[in-house]
């Protein structure tokens, strides 16, 4: 071992030759300083880990958003999302207007046993219809009870988090910056064609012609 | 008649220490092992700080099938586990612990004794590594021999010089010659020994005949059940025994404060530090690769203990 010594130390500085088995002595060193530390280990079972705000414990569906676009169980790299769904024709709402069709969902599932927590369904879904949960104890005994329907994806909603609070030092979000903007912005010269009644029309327009 | 029952009762006794100490350095091994890495080791077993986990892990084996290999050679395969421990045990009964006849049995060459027993217990993993008829378990088998050769001649040279050092081989006597200055006379040999002692038992890092990463578990690869608890029992046992020789040997046993009476609480004491320093070597030190093994030995330790036994013939021959 202790031969072996200055071919360990290719840098050759001066303070590694200093003494040979130095390198030695520093790994017992470490072992022994990290035997008087407190260990690491949660004991799990019995007390609950502490876990970051983003953890990716369960996935869950807010169904009130979802509009079956299909997007989320197109990008799964598993293809484990199923989803069902049917037309439905919703009648003119106006006398002489055209009756319109909505899709309804039938059937949402995510197959726990083949999703690989990637994240992708969720950052993919354009109607914020998809969220992460820290939940994690849902072991199940028979592998197809890992198959979560729609009831049991809404339930794991009620315990998302709230999402974590900004950066003090961060960007300010860009839907804030629009209302701030709109609000110091003084109040424009009365024009005849704006009409008061609308101002949410007022600002998408008037960024246009920035 | 209380002959016959004396020697029962020592007899009981030093089985009782065998089967008993080796779990203790086990279990330390375990809880001392996890928290040098950071972790708690066994928590649940027993109630309290996973006591029990080695008995528990006992039952475990004991419940285990014994399989013996189809083409294997049946008779040595079932007799290796014996083979490797039972020298152990041997060993044990012929160890001082105290003053004053505090030894299971006086032996008159008792340090020949001794290096002899303890150089059958490899041939245990040599059986087991031949009768596997297993290419990982010959090769493991093949590592313990060529590691035998290599480190069994430093241990003799060691324990040589200590025998030089006290004019006799037997064991309570060596202790009794035993002054504080052998400590740094003998501080060589001592490490010499200890350290060969070690690569003898193929404890890490001289764990090149099991290593795991790539040879499986080497001469054991085939063992299941008992058998195979017998020869994790039996490399805790050898601990244990080394531990002890090297304190009797090279610590001067029971010598300390109150030695009269505290006598085998100094040995243990001495052992136990031993113990841990096993431990902590395992846990601190990658494993040695086999040709830097057989080099150490060669041209590290067998110079180092021919140096050692010239210092203690000088300082004999100036002394007297
Ligand atoms: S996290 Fe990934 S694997 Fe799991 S359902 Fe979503 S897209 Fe599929
Ligand atoms: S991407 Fe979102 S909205 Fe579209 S189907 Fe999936 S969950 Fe529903």
């Amino acid at each position: 071992m202790s031969d072996d010594a200055p071919r360990s130390e290719p840098s050759g500085t001066a303070s590694g030759r200093r003494l040979p088995g130095r390198g030695l002595a520093k790994g017992l060193a470490v072992t022994l300083r990290t035997m008087t530390r407190r260990s690491v280990t949660d004991q799990y079972p019995d007390a609950l880990p502490e876990l970051p705000p983003r953890s990716r414990g369960v996935i869950g569906l807010f169904e009130e958003n979802c509009t079956v676009c299909m997007l989320c169980a197109r990008e799964c790299p598993d293809w484990c999302i199923y989803i069902d769904s049917h037309k439905e024709t919703v009648p003119a709402t106006t006398p002489g207007g055209r009756e319109r069709s909505r899709n309804v969902l039938d059937r949402f599932a995510i197959d726990f046993a083949l999703c690989m927590y990637c994240g992708i369904c969720i950052e993919v879904c354009p109607f914020d219809a998809l969220f992460w949960s820290p939940e994690f104890e849902y072991a199940e005994e028979d592998i197809l009870d890992l198959t979560h329907e729609r009831d049991r994806l809404r339930e794991w909603m009620w315990t998302v988090p709230v999402p974590p609070a900004l950066d003090p030092a961060g960007e300010e979000p860009k839907e804030v910056a629009a209302a701030r903007k709109a609000a110091e912005r003084p109040d424009p010269p009365e024009q005849p064609g704006t009409e008061p009644g609308r101002p949410g029309g007022r600002g998408p327009r008037r960024e246009g012609e920035a | 008649m209380s002959d016959v029952l004396e020697v029962a009762l020592r007899l009981l006794a030093v089985l009782a220490a065998f089967l008993v100490l080796p779990l203790l350095v086990g279990q330390a091994e375990h809880k001392a092992m996890a928290h040098m890495q950071g972790r708690l080791g066994p928590m649940y077993a027993g109630g309290f700080h996973g006591w029990a986990q080695l008995i528990a892990d006992g039952v475990k084996f004991a419940q285990k099938e014994d399989i013996v290999p189809a083409g294997a050679d049946r008779r040595v395969f079932q007799l290796a586990p014996a083979v490797a421990l039972l020298p152990y045990l041997v060993v044990l009964i012929v160890l001082p612990v105290g003053p004053n006849g505090f030894v299971g049995q006086v032996v008159d060459a008792g340090l020949f004794f001794v290096l002899a027993v303890m150089g059958v217990g490899v041939l245990g993993s040599l059986m087991a590594g031949w009768a596997s008829a297993n290419k990982f378990s010959l090769l493991g088998g093949l590592r313990t021999a060529a590691q035998l050769m290599a480190y069994e001649l430093p241990m003799l040279l060691a324990a040589a010089s200590v025998a030089m050092a006290a004019g006799t081989l037997s064991l309570p006597l060596i202790v009794e010659e035993f002054e504080w200055w052998w400590l740094p006379w003998q501080a060589v040999g001592g490490l010499v020994f200890f350290t060969a002692g070690l690569a003898e038992l193929q404890r890490p890092p001289f764990d090149m005949p099991v290593a795991d990463s790539e040879i499986i578990f080497g001469a054991y690869t085939e063992y299941t059940g008992l058998r195979f608890a017998l020869f994790l029992l039996a490399e805790y046992a050898g601990i244990v025994v080394l531990c002890l020789l090297t304190t009797v040997l090279f610590l001067g046993g029971w010598h300390g404060p109150w030695s009269d009476s505290l006598g085998w609480l100094w040995t243990l004491l001495k052992g136990t530090a031993l113990a841990f320093v096993v431990i902590w070597l395992r846990t601190s030190y990658p494993r040695l690769r086999e040709d830097q093994l057989q080099r150490f030995a060669w041209t590290v330790l067998i110079p180092l203990a021919l140096a050692q036994i010239a210092l203690t013939g000088v300082v004999r021959v100036v002394a007297q």
